[in-house]
């Protein structure tokens, strides 16, 4: 029965397999990007643009600590992510936080600005057709049905780990409440002593600290260079729509589903993979105006 | 306080006349076909509050069918564009009955992940000629006997559909239509308690809008006989906002300044190749930062506190 | 149009030898047109200018020069910023002749425009084999290279030293399509079979899924009918899934030297690449590459760069010999009529169709061990004669080629 449907697909059931798990692969990007997207604007109510640029410096932070300090991939791993938070710290210190008084799209239109600026410089400085980078974990082993990288398993494991460690942190610790009570209500937060503002701050650092993981992340595998994250960006944006713009889980559920649905176009009709994403984006939002996990508002 | 907005119309329309004597006449023709795809996006942000972040699909989509029942089936130039504009109002008819239903942020996420598909259509459709577009679309006289092979003429042309579509949009904010739209950007509440078919309001601004950002793109497809990727990737969408953003959003002539500045920076700091982007950013921040209300908003504001001056 | 052109150049060519020195306002002006911000900065870019200024200084040490000035502008890869900057430096700054020009799309804009205005373009950066074929002019040289070159370099190379099965990797788009079709031509017709394809969006990210299903056909060459980052990601996650170890090849259809830096040989190795020029072949070219280095961050040129030295030096011997700049067909008639010669892409000629012919060469890119020093990528594999590897003249469909 089971090859009845197989044949009638057209795929022999390893390559399927195959295709599901990188699927689950690519999916672990979207999850990281959308989740530092969701966690920022969950907060903030700030789209944040420049999510694209900061994983881009994530990946070109790999490689500068390793060309001009011989810092390798596993030390990158956690001081890039650091660097580039107290960065995104350093910006909506300077400028974002002078724009909450006013309507939430002047915060889109200044990341908006602040990516051309960041990928700009990229450009000037390394030039655009990008720098190499060396895979950490080469090698990999046989399943069976596909031959699957180490480091591509690795990228898997890690990004559920700091999925969940995040959606933990927000959804169920003191932490997370606070942070959660302040986006209901800022004024009666502050009312209890604790310090909005800062809050804000360390959150928007967080989640641009999560864009650049994923840029580290994807050093060893994509092609590094200056566009890398402006291509990507439009498509975690609308991850995050499906998802239900601000719902953590709903952004990581999003992320991994969507990769596995993207890898199976490409089985089946790979010409449509780019556009598979934006179609369900369509449907949901006939469907379902909030997203799938979202609550109107 | 009196309306000087006729006045100022007038003078820049001659202005606009003269201009070729002094100044290359298809920078003009871009400027002025920016300008009007600028003024029909600020119908959308200044007037009814919705930042559309997905107008490259209508401003790049109608490019291409005038540019392609011009080259390949041979149509008239006139009926080419009107082509291209009518298939950019059906097009902001589907777009838009799917975007109004959010608002803000969502309705900017919404539109840009519209035209993201709208793009990769244009991508892999075969009529678009993929990364190379339509190339060496001819133009043929105009109504049969207006000559636009000349960029001179042509400018002229140009000149007339955009103070077409500049009336039209003045027409349509200072009607009770454009006082509704105000009343919904305000308060959207209140203007549905008052009874108005609020979505219906929107669903009209926004095809209207889609409407003459067709216009425009269809034109442009003429002036420079082509039509490519670049004027539907969202980058052109990007452009659009910085345009009305620096000239001054809901201002009756900010998008206009917007594009002359934007155009002019690009032509003439083409030889400073790499930093255009750089630059652009920069722009972009400080505005947001410092002058939100744009350069005309600035001016405008300027002249409200010297009037109230010199009259105590 | 077309009569006009012919015509225009008979009479040139009978008055030449009586024609006073006629350069347009006494400024030969070469206007350097690419990107030099985006995708393609850094194979033509600033670098293409540089060997512009060079060509000019070079000549003028073998021949009396007259004022000539090398202006230029970035296109941004956008057709209509290109449509009008060149309008503008024909229009307004009396500009005689564009060269490098990459992009397909801008580079056919500005050739639509060069042929309205009369003027000159030497193209060297832009790929579409459509300028000396069903678009060609009379205003235009194609130098460098183009997609049937290099299709057909790679292709029938491999086929020839046992790459007989081939599975196609293929940007959705119509270049990548054309790019596929040239190839699986050539390497039908050179006893290969195409085994499989699959059409990748464009631009991709991951293209893992893709590769798998390369594999799974096995085929012993993965041909990547892609360009620019598409082409980079997808030779990186190769090595990552390990398909070269496995035994499959890699033939990169568009690939220049500044992709195979920006991949690290450990990465790129045993990738198999045409290209028209490369600076480790000659003592010539390993001059200019010393000179370039020292101006351009380091970096050695690319063909593209190579090709606008060339094609500029042969533009400067043309309107010598025709004392005027003022006519662009007559000028390029004058270029087909003489032979080309110089220092980096040695002796050639133009064809009616505007094509510069020249030797192709194949290459494959070294292992890490094997190479000797920064920038030392590729090992010799073939020589493809100037005869057999452009596209037959009368197979373009150019409509300056009498049939």
């Amino acid at each position: 029965m089971y090859d009845f449907i197989f044949q009638f697909l057209g795929v022999s059931p390893q390559a399927l397999f195959g295709q599901l798990l990188i699927g689950l692969i690519n999916g672990a990007f979207y999850a990281l990007l959308s989740l530092g997207l969701a966690v920022i604007f969950g907060m903030l109510n700030v789209i944040n643009f420049t999510h694209g640029a900061q994983y881009m410096m994530g990946a070109f932070g790999a490689w500068m600590l390793l060309h001009y300090l011989g810092i390798p991939y596993w030390g990158a791993l956690i001081l890039v992510p650091v660097i580039i938070g107290a960065f995104g710290i350093l910006l909506e210190r300077l400028l974002l936080s002078r724009l909450y008084h006013l309507d939430h799209l002047y915060g889109l239109l200044l990341t908006f600005g602040l990516a051309l600026i960041l990928e700009g410089l990229f450009r000037k400085q390394y030039g655009s057709s990008g720098l190499p980078y060396n895979n950490p974990l080469p090698g990999g082993i046989h399943l069976g049905f596909m031959f699957l990288p180490w480091y591509r398993g690795w990228v898997v494991l890690i990004s559920i780990v700091v999925c969940l460690a995040t959606w933990f942190m927000i959804e169920k610790t003191k932490l997370g409440s606070y942070l959660r009570a302040a986006t209901e209500n800022p004024t009666l937060v502050r009312a209890f002593g604790i310090n909005v503002p800062r809050m804000m701050t360390l959150t928007y650092g967080f989640g641009v600290g999560l864009a650049a993981l994923a840029g580290v992340l994807a050093a060893p595998i994509y092609s590094v260079n200056p566009i890398m994250g402006s291509n990507l960006i439009i498509v975690v944006f609308a991850v995050v729509v499906i998802g239900g713009m601000g719902s953590i889980m709903g952004s990581i559920v999003t992320g991994f589903g969507l990769g596995v649905i993207e890898g199976l176009t490409k089985v089946f009709y790979p010409e449509a993979s780019n556009t598979v994403i934006f179609i369900i984006m369509a449907i949901v939002l006939l469907i379902r105006p909030a997203g799938l996990f979202g609550t109107p508002r | 306080m009196k309306n000087y907005d006729m006045p100022i119309f007038a003078v820049l329309i001659a202005l606009l006349i003269l201009a070729p004597m002094a100044i290359y006449p298809v920078f003009l023709m871009k400027v002025l076909c920016f300008a009007l795809f600028a003024l029909a996006f600020n119908l959308l942000i200044g007037y009814v509050g919705l930042l559309s972040f997905g107008h490259a699909m209508f401003f790049g989509f109608s490019a291409y069918i005038s540019a392609y029942t011009v080259k390949v089936w041979g149509w008239p130039t006139e009926i080419g564009i009107i082509a291209g504009t009518a298939v950019a109002a059906l097009l902001g008819l589907v777009a838009g009955s799917l975007a109004i239903r959010r608002q803000g942020i969502y309705f900017a996420m919404v539109t840009l992940a519209l035209a993201q598909m709208v793009f990769f259509f244009c991508l892999q459709a075969p009529f678009t000629g993929g990364e190379d577009g339509i190339q060496a679309v001819p133009r043929r006289p105009l109504l049969g006997f207006i000559d636009i092979t000349s960029d001179l003429n042509f400018y002229y042309v140009v000149l007339a559909i955009f103070a077409a579509g500049f009336l039209i949009i003045y027409r349509a904010i200072h009607s009770p239509f454009g006082q509704v739209l105000k009343a919904i950007r305000e308060n959207e509440a209140r203007a549905i308690s008052l009874g108005y078919h609020v979505d219906q309001y929107k669903l009209l601004a926004f095809v209207l809008s889609a409407t003459l950002t067709g216009l425009a793109g269809s034109t442009k497809a003429i002036v420079f006989q082509l039509a490519s990727l670049t004027d539907v990737a969202w980058q052109m969408s990007g452009e659009a906002v910085l345009m009305t953003l620096v000239g001054g959003m809901g201002t009756v002539f900010g998008p206009i300044v917007g594009a002359a500045i934007i155009i002019t920076m690009q032509n003439y700091l083409a030889g400073f190749g790499e930093w255009v982007l750089v630059i652009q950013g920069v722009i972009f921040v400080i505005t947001v930062l410092l002058f939100r209300r744009g350069v005309v908003g600035e001016i405008a504001a300027l002249a409200t506190r010297l009037t109230r001056r010199s009259e105590p | 149009m077309r009569w006009k052109a012919l015509a225009v150049s008979a009479v040139t060519a009978f008055a030449a030898p009586a024609a006073m020195a006629q350069i347009s306002d006494g400024v030969i002006k070469i206007g350097v047109m690419n990107d030099q911000s985006g995708l393609y900065a850094d194979l033509s870019g600033q670098g293409s200018v540089w060997a512009a200024r060079k060509a000019v200084e070079d000549y003028c040490k073998t021949a009396k020069c007259e004022k000539i000035e090398v202006v230029f502008a970035d296109h941004q890869n956008k057709p209509d910023i290109g449509s009008t900057t060149v309008r503008q430096w024909f229009d307004v700054d009396k500009v005689d002749v564009v060269v490098d020009v990459p992009t397909s799309s801008v580079a056919l804009a500005v050739h639509n425009i060069t042929k309205e205005k009369n003027k000159v373009m030497l193209n060297s950066g832009a790929a579409s084999s459509d300028l000396t074929g069903k678009a060609c002019s009379p205003n235009t040289v194609h130098w460098t290279y183009d997609t049937w070159a290099l299709a057909n370099g790679t292709g029938n190379a491999i086929v020839k030293t046992g790459g007989d099965t081939w599975f196609f990797l293929t940007a959705d788009y119509a270049f990548g399509h054309a790019l596929e079709r040239d190839t699986a031509a050539v390497v039908e017709k050179s006893g290969g079979k195409v085994v499989g394809r699959v059409r990748h969006p464009f631009p991709g990210q991951d293209f893992s899924s893709f590769l798998l299903q390369a594999q799974q056909s096995k085929a012993k060459i993965i041909g990547l009918a892609n360009a620019g980052g598409d082409t980079t990601n997808s030779i990186k996650q190769a090595a990552e899934f390990g398909i070269v170890q496995a035994g499959q090849k890699l033939a990169g259809l568009l690939v220049f030297i500044t992709d195979v830096h920006a991949l690290s040989l450990q990465t790129a190795q045993g990738l198999i690449l045409t290209e028209a020029w490369y600076w480790d072949q000659t003592d010539a070219n390993r001059a200019f590459s010393a000179d370039f280095e020292k101006a351009n961050k380091g970096n050695k040129p690319t063909m593209v760069q190579a090709g606008v030295y060339s094609s500029v030096y042969h533009y400067l011997k043309a309107v010598h010999e025709l004392k005027s700049d003022a006519d662009g067909a007559a000028v390029v008639a004058k270029m087909k009529s003489m032979p080309t010669d110089d220092a980096l892409f040695g002796k050639g000629e133009i064809r009616a169709d505007g094509r510069k012919i020249h030797d192709m060469h194949l290459f494959e890119v070294k292992a890490p061990k094997e190479s000797k020093g920064a920038w030392d990528y590729y090992k010799h594999r073939a020589t493809i004669p100037a005869a057999e590897a452009f596209r037959p003249i009368d197979q373009g469909d150019c409509s300056l080629v009498k049939k």
